[in-house]
């Protein structure tokens, strides 16, 4: 069966973002009051190959592991797996 | 001095770094290894990884160029002890083999720089660095976006307790300060050593400044001492076969 694993990576929490702050500063001044700590992350989605949701989860977790996030500086989770292209909160949008 | 350039599809200081080892070092053994090439080929003393982008610094600068091919030859060279310098991107690639400790981040300003640069020796009892005078500064061009190293508070607090911090950006009379720090980088590191001193990546391009029509020939000293560490090795192999 075919899955769409989608993974999110951030930067870990002490780890300085520039462009989130940056646009934190443009959000301030856009009349945003209130919004702080905005942090620009990556979204990848992977479409797997596998006989469950959970094994297509756990290839998505070591696709990120060995080369879609580095450790030092990035944390990563695997927000969904469907088997539709978009993500579930997209869908009803 | 045997010396391999890796060229990886984006590199493009890999000319650069050919000239100034070949012409104005004067090693006629330089030659290129593409990064498909499963082998760097045998009896190399000098692997350097160039500068450039990289697969198009793709995902994180040197995150794809790590699994090219040509790599796990490289990895397995500077294993064995083999020398590897990786100049800026060469530099990304070698923190994202594992290589060197850390990872080089977007520079703090976001913008990327390109300027020179005043470099201060922190260690020359290395292999890359054995013929520069310990505090002299280097005037080096940078050129990068991502050139902002960052470790953990245990591997930097490692790394400079071994002296492994071999360059740190400085203003032009040495002193380490915030305003000479064009990236961020903790510590102002511009340059690090493996533990075991065989490996050695910096942000800044030596090759780039070899020659005095250039603006400065301060880099050559880089490439002069790996010279002089290859001529010294070899004198010492002559010398133990004679002695046999």
């Amino acid at each position: 069966m075919s899955f769409y694993v989608y993974i999110a990576i951030e930067r870990k929490e002490a780890i300085l973002d520039p462009s989130g702050k940056a646009a934190e500063h443009a959000l301030g001044s856009l009349g945003f009051s209130g919004v702080s700590n905005a942090r620009i992350g990556k979204l990848v989605r992977l479409k797997v190959e596998a006989a469950t949701a959970e094994d297509a989860r756990h290839i998505g977790e070591e696709a990120a592991r060995k080369l879609l996030s580095n450790a030092i500086m990035e944390e990563f989770s695997v927000i969904e797996v469907t088997d539709q292209p978009h993500l579930s909160a997209g869908a009803h949008a | 001095m045997r010396t391999r350039i890796v060229q990886f599809p984006g590199s493009n200081c890999d000319h650069d770094a050919h000239h100034a080892v070949k012409h104005v070092l004067g090693e006629e053994d330089t030659e290129f290894v593409w990064h498909k090439s499963e082998s760097i080929g045998d009896e190399v003393d000098l692997v350097i990884l160039p500068g450039g982008f990289s697969y198009g610094d793709y995902l994180r600068t040197g995150a794809i160029a790590r699994f090219s091919p040509v790599m796990k030859d490289v990895i397995r060279f500077a294993n064995a002890g083999g020398t590897v310098l990786g100049i800026c991107n060469g530099f990304q690639v070698l923190c994202e083999s594992g290589l060197l400790p850390g990872v080089l981040m977007r520079n703090e300003s976001l913008k990327f720089v390109c300027k020179e640069v005043y470099l201060q020796t922190e260690n020359n009892a290395t292999r890359f660095t054995s013929t520069v005078t310990k505090g002299r500064t280097l005037k080096i061009p940078i050129a990068h976006g991502e050139g902002n190293f960052m470790a953990t508070d245990e591997v930097l607090a490692d790394l400079e307790s071994n002296g492994q911090v071999v360059f740190r950006y400085a203003s032009k009379h040495g002193e380490i300060d915030r305003g000479s720090n064009p990236n961020g980088s903790l510590n102002n590191i511009a340059g690090i050593v493996n533990k075991e001193g065989n490996v050695f990546g910096m942000m800044p391009h030596p090759e780039r400044a070899c020659e005095i029509m250039l603006g400065s020939s301060d880099g050559l000293a880089i490439f002069q001492s790996l010279q002089a560490s290859f001529q010294h090795v070899q004198g010492a192999h002559h010398f133990v076969s004679e002695a046999a």
